[in-house]
Order: structure tokens, then C-alpha cells, then sequence
């Protein structure tokens, strides 16, 4: 296939492998950050680490969007849902996160009508097909997705379609990374950065990471070569003295990001004062909302929210184990009242978060699975 | 943390505390499984993790017998002399009309297909309807018809019925359940839990076209694949090739919900073994890649309504290759892995890209992801 297997080929990353093994000093332990959730499923995907020697360690960032969402957004959607004649709808990923009395398919179990969709003009289109009903969009996401959601704003105010809102859930990269740059006990040596964030914001954002904290970064594609070369291009900075940001995915991200798409967004939607993560706790202007020109739009203004803060349970230390200082075995609930089937935090919900793998995988050292898949050693 | 506590693997070997921890995971896994829901939910049908729960904790704690507990495709039952296999199945597929079968090919192929995959020559099918007020008795016609010729090139007669009728509302047009009887050969033996290390792992042709299909013909997705249908086919005349080609063939099954994948961990857990898998051997159609690829799922979970999954002896599995291509039904047939020893109850791929991961059971549907 093409666009696909060009970038999947075992023979390149063979010799890639062989580079970043001789780029790395002996003895030395290299941990880089893969800030966005696309990364880890790539890694875990296709079993990327077994390129990588053992002192390069990838630390899993906040970067999936759903699981970043806090209990108590999960239970304003049910409660939104839940109001007569309302149709929610939000991406397939969403389904499965645990609000505190459960995940949209408990909810629909209930009685609510929470469809998957994939695409915000989708919603769009069951608010014209049922005039009827009320059509809530639960917008969630990075900037990556943002650019629809706000297109999709603009088109239901042409229009003037009456039956349709968005619940803004939308989150922004940057404030995430420096509150994770800002933490005392993380040691990092460089930042996988978020491809598909950076097809819309550029890659001039993370400056600040190479200028002010001395990091380097190297925006990255989603092909698993991507990552190896992106891992390379870390290294060889580090080996040269360097510290700047670099662009691996050229061949889609422009450097100073999309500009017609950070119109729309800038034209629908204002930065809130501050957003709750989960795990991560509240993070100030770190998270979208409605702008006011589309107040009819906006669910949490045309339905009435509980708004209910669902604290984390205290001892969940999602905070602590993405961040790299936890092991996930070392958070007070792992195992116990955190499990994959009744997850609390954002390690746990998502199935490649550190906590969810370790609990089903974490008693199989790497050899073992080396050796059972007789696979040939890299 | 490190990378190998992330994702499948670990280079260390535990500390006493982990190791505490690690137990007692194991103790919980091995727990008996726990209905937790409150009600019913879409996952406990996808044939997952949550199906499994559902299954083994409601209705095999109420209805325990020696020819339940296997839980195979079909019960193998002994009549007098005679040694019968049963099975029963209910579809409520949408759309009930898709490129290249209906919602009845499936109801019959599906109940040939379980029987024939215990090794079964199947004779018999009831079929319920259930039909919702104001359906249109021309599309029952076509579906009716569907399953006449359905029945006619599986060998099968319909040899009783129900129709139930349900309120505008509360259904989605039409349900049909069948009930299967076939008659198992007395001198053979087949199991999932009799897969041992060194046999192969065989499937019929591309896995996945059902599964896409159905996800592309809802219309829901704005995607489309002009070249693809699914593939509802009897496989009772391939299972037979197959069984009268060579010996040693440990088992067969048919990889419907939950797709390959879902079938191994099956396997891996019955007979207590490993299977491992490479991912560049399983045929896959650039139809079904693609649009996994944009949806953000793996073809091994998806749905195959037509394609056998055979475990067979490591030495006769090039012989039994060479049947099943010589079968219409098996011409793209491949030996997509092999049965190992450790871990015991684990699927592991070899991907393409050269890495290995767990090919774990999932918990319900697989979901289009935009993360």
C-alpha cells in the first residue's frame, strides 16, 4: 500500500537500529518523551522497542486525548445525554471512558442515544436528519481535531441549523508539556513532539522547550520509521551538543502549521482560564471553549450542567506514573481498586497506558517473549 | 518507566514487592470471572473479553453440563448410536441487505459453518423470525429467498420454524435465530484444547471482508471500497477436504465476531500453549488494509463470516495447505503462524515491521480511533 509500507520497512530500520545503537554513549540512560497518544500506539503497535537498545527508555506523555478527560466531563456528556429527545454523538474512542457511574455503553444500557461518529460534520448531518431531536457533538481532542469542530461550528451557523451544539472538551498541547517540564522530579532527556498537533500549530510552539528548558525536540511522523528516525535525530542532537526543534515529518507538517485552520479556531473558540486533566489535576489555559458570537451553539450553555468536580481518588497517582517517577506497580490502587476493567486513572483506561500494559503484560520480561516468538534478535 | 513495562515486555527481573504485586494480579486473574455491569451493555456482544465474562459467569454457571462446559461452536451429543452435533445462533445484522450476501446467507452459512467446523456433515436448520411491525414483506421475500439457495448449496433442509411478531419500535425490521443439527464422524475427535506446539496455523483466505463490509455499508463512514463483499460462504464442503486430505488436524473454527485474533487467544487458552503469529503471512485485502488503516483497527479482530481457522499438525500442514487451495473457497489460503510452549494461554505477533507484541483478547467491538 502505498504512502504506508515505504515507511514500514524492516530492512531501513534495521540500519536505522545499528545508527542509534552507535549514537548512544555506553552507560549512559536516555529517556525521551513521546508526547501524543498516536506515538504510543505506534510503538506498542509494531513492537518498535525491540530497535531500541535498553538504555533508551520512552516515556509515555499526556498526549491521548480521551483519556485525559476527567470523570466529571464523562458525567456532564451522560447528564447532557440524558436530557429528552437529545441524540449525543462523539468519536469511537470516548465510548469506553469511565465516567464515576460508568462509560457511554452503561449509559446507553440506561436508556441514552450516544452514537460514534467520525467526524463532527457526521453529527451535523443527524441534526439535519432528525429535526426533531437535539444533536450534541462531544468535542474532544487536541488541536489535531480542533479545525473540524470549529468548521462544523461555522457551517451550523450558515446554515442556521437550530438542533445542534458542541460539548468542548477541546485541549491544547503546549501547556500540558510545560506543566510536565515544570515538574521537579522528571528528568527527560528530549520530546518526541506531536506530529499531527503540528500539522496544525507548526513546530515554532515548542521553541520554548529547546530555549528555555534546554530540550530538544524532533517533530515526528506516525509510520513506525518515523519514530526510529526521530529517536536518531534526538540522539545525534544530544551527541553534537545541540538543543533546537527539528521537523521529521516535513512531509506534512509545515513549520509554521496551518493557518487557515488557526483562523477557525480563533473564530469559534477562546481559551479557558483553566481545565481539570485527568491525573494531571487542573492546568490554566489549557483547554477550549465556545466563543460567544456562537453561544447557541454551545451545549454548556443551552443545557444546564451539574458541572460536578469528580476528584480523582487521592490515591491514584496517574500524575506521578506519567510523568516517569512511579512505577505503575508503585500507585497506591494499581491492581486493586484500579484494574482494566474498572479503571480510575488515565494510565489505566487507555489499553497502551504504562498501567493497563503492565497489569496484563508486566509479569512477561522482554527475552521471554523474544525467545517465544523465535524471532530472530535485532 | 520503562518502555518494557509499557508495552508487553520488561528487560529486569522483578523486585520482591513487584513481585507481591505481580501474584497478585495472577490470583485475580484466575478468579472466577465477574459480571460487573449492572446491565447489559453492546460489549458484552462483541464476542471479546466481555462476551467471555457474560458467558462463563450467567449462563454456563446456570446451565452447567458436560456438553455445555466446552463451549464450542457445537455441542457433540451421543444419540443412541449416533453422535450428533447441535448449534444455534442469532443474527441481527445491519443493514439486513450488504455487497454480497444478506442477513440471510448469514443465518444459514454461520449455522453450517458451526457445525461443519466441530467436524459435523450438517443436515438440519430451524430458523426463527422474529419481524417488526410495518417490515416489508418483499424484503422478507429476498431474505427468504437468500436462505433457499443458502440452504440448497449447503446440503441443509429447513425443517421447522417460528415467526414472532414485535411492535413498531422495538426491533430493527428482522432477527432470525437457527438452530443446527449435523452428524459427527465417530472416529474423530476435534478440540481446540488438543493444539500442541509445533502445529501450524492456517486460515482459509484474507480475514476482515465481512466485518468492513458491514462497517462500510452502514454509510456511516463516508468510505468506500467499490471492490469489496463479504464473504458468507457454507464451509462444509472445505472442512471436509481438509479432514480427508490429511491427518492431524487439531481443530477447525470459523473466525467470525471477534476475528482471528479472538480465535487463537481461544486456542492459546484451551490448550494452554502459545501461539505466535506473523503478521506478513496473513492475507489481508488492500480493501480491508486501507480502510483498517484509516479507522484505526486491526483486521485480525475483524469479522470473517466464510474463513477457516485450522490448527494442524506442524508435519502435515504444507499437505493440508496444498487441499485447501485447491478448494474454491480456499485458493488465498496461508500458514499464518505456528503453536508454540511459552507463554502458555498468550497470542503473540511478529509484525511486519519486525517487532514482536501480545495479541491480547479485546474487551468489546474494536472502535475507530482518532488517538
Amino acid at each position: 500500500m502505498r504512502f504506508v509500507d515505504e515507511f514500514r520497512d524492516a530492512e531501513k530500520a534495521r540500519a536505522l537500529s545499528a545508527e542509534i545503537a552507535n549514537l548512544c554513549e555506553p552507560g549512559r540512560e536516555y529517556k525521551f518523551m513521546e508526547v501524543c497518544g498516536g506515538h504510543t500506539h505506534t510503538i506498542y503497535k509494531h513492537g518498535i522497542e525491540d530497535y531500541l537498545p535498553e538504555n533508551i527508555r520512552l516515556v509515555h506523555g499526556p498526549g491521548c486525548p480521551v483519556c485525559v478527560i476527567p470523570m466529571g466531563r464523562v458525567d456532564d456528556a451522560i447528564h447532557i445525554a440524558s436530557q429528552p429527545d437529545v441524540v449525543m454523538t462523539s468519536f469511537g474512542d470516548m465510548m469506553r471512558v469511565p465516567g464515576s457511574g460508568g462509560n457511554f455503553f452503561d449509559s446507553n444500557a440506561e436508556g441514552t442515544n450516544i452514537r460514534m461518529v467520525y467526524s463532527p460534520l457526521d453529527s451535523l448531518k443527524i441534526a439535519r436528519q432528525n429535526p426533531d431531536t437535539h444533536v450534541v457533538f462531544m468535542a474532544i481532542g487536541f488541536e489535531t481535531t480542533t479545525p473540524s469542530t470549529a468548521m462544523t461550528l461555522k457551517r451550523a451557523a450558515a446554515e442556521g441549523i437550530e438542533n445542534f451544539s458542541v460539548f468542548c472538551n477541546h485541549v491544547t498541547i503546549i501547556p500540558a508539556i510545560k506543566a510536565i517540564l515544570d515538574s521537579p522530579d522528571l528528568r527527560l532527556d528530549g520530546f518526541i513532539g506531536p506530529g499531527h498537533v503540528s500539522t496544525v500549530i507548526g513546530c515554532r510552539p515548542y521553541e520554548f522547550i529547546a530555549g528555555d528548558y534546554h530540550k530538544p525536540v524532533v517533530v515526528a511522523g506516525f509510520e513506525p520509521l518515523d519514530i526510529l528516525q526521530s529517536i536518531y535525530q534526538l540522539l545525534l542532537q544530544l551527541r553534537e551538543g545541540r538543543c533546537v526543534v527539528e521537523n521529521q515529518y516535513a512531509r506534512v507538517v509545515p513549520w509554521a502549521g496551518n493557518t487557515v485552520a488557526l483562523k477557525a479556531i480563533a473564530e469559534t473558540m477562546v481559551l479557558r482560564p483553566y481545565f481539570e486533566w485527568r491525573g494531571l489535576g487542573f492546568i490554566s489555559h489549557s483547554a477550549m471553549r465556545v466563543r460567544d458570537e456562537f453561544a447557541a451553539f454551545d451545549a454548556e450553555r443551552i443545557f444546564e450542567m451539574p458541572g460536578v468536580r469528580v476528584a480523582d481518588p487521592k490515591a491514584c497517582q496517574c500524575g506521578e506514573v506519567l510523568k516517569g517517577v512511579l512505577k505503575p506497580w508503585e500507585c497506591k490502587v494499581f491492581g486493586t481498586a484500579c484494574t482494566p476493567e474498572t479503571p480510575i486513572g488515565t494510565c489505566m483506561v487507555s489499553p497502551e497506558g504504562a498501567c493497563a500494559a503492565y497489569y496484563n503484560y508486566g509479569r512477561f520480561t522482554r527475552t521471554r517473549i523474544r525467545e517465544a516468538s523465535a524471532h530472530e534478535p535485532v | 518507566m520503562s518502555p518494557s513495562e509499557r508495552v508487553s515486555t520488561r528487560t529486569d527481573q522483578p523486585t520482591d514487592r513487584e513481585q507481591q504485586v505481580l501474584d497478585r494480579i495472577e490470583k485475580a486473574r484466575r478468579r472466577k470471572p465477574k459480571v460487573r455491569e449492572e446491565r447489559i451493555t453492546s460489549a458484552h456482544g462483541a464476542g471479546g473479553k466481555a462476551t467471555q465474562t457474560l458467558v462463563e459467569a450467567v449462563f454456563l454457571d446456570a446451565f452447567r453440563n458436560p456438553a455445555l462446559e466446552p463451549l464450542g461452536d457445537a455441542a457433540q451429543l451421543t444419540v443412541g448410536d449416533a453422535r450428533l452435533a447441535m448449534t444455534t445462533d442469532s443474527f441481527v445484522v445491519s443493514p439486513l441487505f450488504f455487497p454480497g450476501g444478506t442477513i440471510g446467507d448469514l443465518a444459514v452459512n454461520g449455522t453450517v459453518n458451526d457445525l461443519a467446523v466441530t467436524g459435523a456433515t450438517p443436515l438440519y436448520l430451524s430458523c426463527g423470525f422474529i419481524l417488526e411491525e410495518g417490515f416489508p414483506v418483499a424484503d422478507l421475500r429476498r431474505i427468504v429467498s437468500s436462505m433457499t439457495a443458502a440452504a440448497e448449496a449447503a446440503g441443509v433442509m429447513l425443517v421447522t420454524g417460528d415467526t414472532k411478531v414485535v411492535g413498531k419500535g422495538t426491533g430493527d425490521g428482522c432477527y432470525i435465530n437457527t438452530t443446527g443439527i449435523g452428524v459427527l464422524d465417530p472416529d474423530r475427535a476435534l478440540g481446540i484444547e488438543t493444539a500442541c506446539p509445533g502445529d501450524a496455523v492456517i486460515v482459509s483466505g484474507p480475514v476482515g471482508d465481512h466485518g468492513i463490509t458491514i462497517m462500510l455499508a452502514r454509510g456511516e463512514l463516508d468510505i468506500e471500497a467499490d471492490q469489496l463483499e463479504s464473504d458468507t460462504a457454507p464451509l462444509h464442503d472445505l472442512c471436509r477436504t481438509l479432514l480427508d486430505a490429511v491427518p492431524g488436524v487439531r481443530a477447525m473454527r470459523d473466525a467470525t465476531r471477534g476475528g482471528v485474533a479472538t480465535i487463537l487467544n481461544e486456542v492459546a487458552q484451551a490448550a494452554q500453549v502459545s501461539v505466535v503469529v506473523n503478521e506478513n503471512t496473513v492475507p489481508v485485502r488492500d480493501e480491508v488494509r486501507g480502510a483498517s488503516e484509516l479507522l484505526g483497527i486491526d483486521p485480525l479482530y475483524v469479522a470473517c463470516e466464510g474463513r477457516l481457522v485450522a490448527i494442524v499438525d506442524g508435519d502435515k500442514a504444507n499437505d493440508a495447505l496444498a487441499a485447501l487451495r485447491q478448494h474454491p473457497l480456499g485458493t488465498d489460503a496461508a500458514i499464518i503462524g505456528h503453536v508454540g510452549d511459552d507463554p502458555p494461554g498468550m497470542v503473540l505477533i511478529n509484525t511486519t515491521f519486525g517487532g514482536t507484541r501480545i495479541m491480547d483478547l479485546l474487551v468489546g467491538d474494536p472502535l475507530p480511533r482518532i488517538c
